[in-house]
């Protein structure tokens, strides 16, 4: 039988696809996906906050999915696609989903936004017409303590009416 | 975290393989990379399962029940319409089950394989006995969230699974697979109670690998519900969570089963709780017996007496609910 052969534990080459581009990393295999984006490649959206998968400021886009950053290894994304809130703006112009918060006032201290505003793009590709408790469950896992939530359920509704109109 | 080497089994027989001392193995690894962090888990070498194919998504096979590959994420099984249909107590289990962000990484093998939530035990500082330690801390400390059945035992943790109650009360039964061959064992019996005076919380033996959940034809024709007390509205484990399950005719619930999350070792069944209704016209009196049945060796500590109401009050709903629906 062939054998696998484990990598590390010292630093390995992974890429992984962030944003649309090719981004390879040298990383031992207990790097985190947030410490490898924030710290290997200096994109310092997703925020570093419990760091134990409880208050979703560092949720990032997995294939698709939001997952949280701090509780994914880097290793483990080699070869899948990893979107970041760096990644949402195209030609200068914001996201539909960043200028709804903008202009909702969906943010204070702004700490928890740019999780925020990956969990609600999440669920806007998924779910075009969105009721307010499915803007409040999709970004249950991402904590305000701010307390605007209000207000970013307002945005997430209106980023969508706005995009099926 | 401290540094392991990292390698992605492509076969079952590849990470049993591989899964020597000193290995862990990760699907999702949202409860490994807890118990890493905080210096409760320091495996050498991580074997990253989800690189195995043929262990994702779930069948029905008519006659044959129901089968759920182990690395499936909860929420593929969640957001299954379909699934719904035939097995509709998952979708309830999984609605308060963490946040999305988790149910999109965490999956059904490592739901059901997590390790408990007890703070004494996720304090790497605090030697307790599921540790290695000579007591347990919760018995005489900050005890309000842990075990009021088996309290005289070794160690007070609640068994936190939602998906783990509510697949016992449709007499799930989960495949094993290892080196030296494949079991099939009661879902029920991969939790060790700490009176066998076992530090492990589960049963899987080194070197195995969960890799599928099968409802049986019976169990699927049990109507079932889950009910969860929680502290906040969303993103908490349980403080109490009961499943009840029942085939239901002419107002009479048959072969019924409770099992009940947060409130001992291991997910709680008494199978004197489940007689006091099998057969009998449904009523709220019967359903109260059966609630008493079910808690009879509750011994709460100083600071969880409240759970034993709570936990009589959701039985005695799901109960109802399951002879109304």
């Amino acid at each position: 039988m062939p054998t696998v052969r484990p990598l590390g534990p010292g630093a390995v080459d992974v890429e992984v696809d962030v944003n649309g581009m090719r981004a390879p990393l040298h990383v031992p295999p207990h790097r985190t996906l947030l410490d490898a984006l924030r710290d290997d490649l200096g994109l310092q959206g997703a925020k570093k906050v419990c760091d134990e998968g409880t208050c979703g400021a560092c949720t990032v886009l997995v294939d698709g999915r939001p997952v949280y950053a701090c509780m994914t290894l880097a290793v483990t994304c080699a070869g899948r696609s990893v979107e970041t809130v760096e990644g949402l703006a195209r030609d200068g112009e914001l996201h539909p989903v960043q200028e709804a918060f903008v202009a909702h006032d969906a943010f204070q201290c702004g700490f928890c936004t740019p999780g925020q505003i990956m969990s609600v793009v999440a669920l806007l590709r998924a779910n075009a017409t969105p009721t307010a408790d499915d803007v409040m469950r999709a970004v249950s896992g991402n904590l305000c303590r701010c307390g605007a939530y209000p207000n970013i359920v307002e945005a997430a509704l209106a980023a969508a009416r706005k995009a099926t109109k | 975290m401290k540094p392991f080497a990292y390698v992605r089994a492509t076969s079952v027989a590849e990470a049993a393989r591989l899964l020597g001392a000193g290995s862990a193995a990760m699907a999702g690894g949202t409860d490994l990379l807890g118990l890493m962090k905080g210096g409760i888990a320091a495996p050498a070498r991580v074997v990253d399962l989800t690189g195995i194919d043929g262990l994702r998504g779930w069948s029905r096979e008519r006659g044959a029940g129901l089968r759920i590959g182990a690395l499936t994420p909860l929420v593929d099984l969640e957001t299954s319409d379909q699934l719904a249909r035939h097995l509709p107590i998952v979708r309830a289990a999984l609605a308060d089950t963490a946040t999305l962000q988790l149910r999109n990484a965490g999956t059904v093998g490592g739901n059901l394989l997590q390790r408990n939530r007890c703070w004494y035990f996720r304090d790497e500082a605090i030697p307790c006995w599921l540790k290695g330690g000579t007591r347990c801390f919760a018995s005489e400390g900050e005890n309000e969230h842990h075990a009021v059945i088996g309290t005289a035992r070794g160690c007070n943790r609640v068994a936190p699974s939602d998906l783990a109650p509510a697949l016992i009360a449709h007499d799930a039964r989960v495949t094993l697979v290892g080196a030296r061959g494949t079991r099939s064992i009661a879902l029920a019996d991969l939790y060790t109670d700490p009176a066998l005076h076992s530090r492990d919380e589960h049963t899987i033996k080194r070197g195995e690998i969960l890799t599928e959940v099968h409802v049986p034809e019976a169990g699927l024709q049990r109507r079932g519900t889950y009910l969860k007390a929680m502290e906040r509205k969303t993103w908490s484990f349980a403080v109490v969570s009961v499943a009840a399950a029942a085939r239901v005719r002419d107002g009479k619930l048959r072969n019924p089963r409770i099992v009940l999350g947060g409130v001992a070792p291991v997910p709680w069944r008494v199978e004197a709780a489940e007689a006091e209704i099998d057969g009998h016209p449904f009523s709220d009196e019967l359903a109260r017996r059966a609630a008493d049945a079910l808690l009879a060796d509750a011994a709460p500590l100083a600071k969880n007496g409240y759970k034993v109401p709570l936990a009589k009050e959701l039985v005695r709903r799901a109960l109802a609910a399951i002879a109304a629906a």
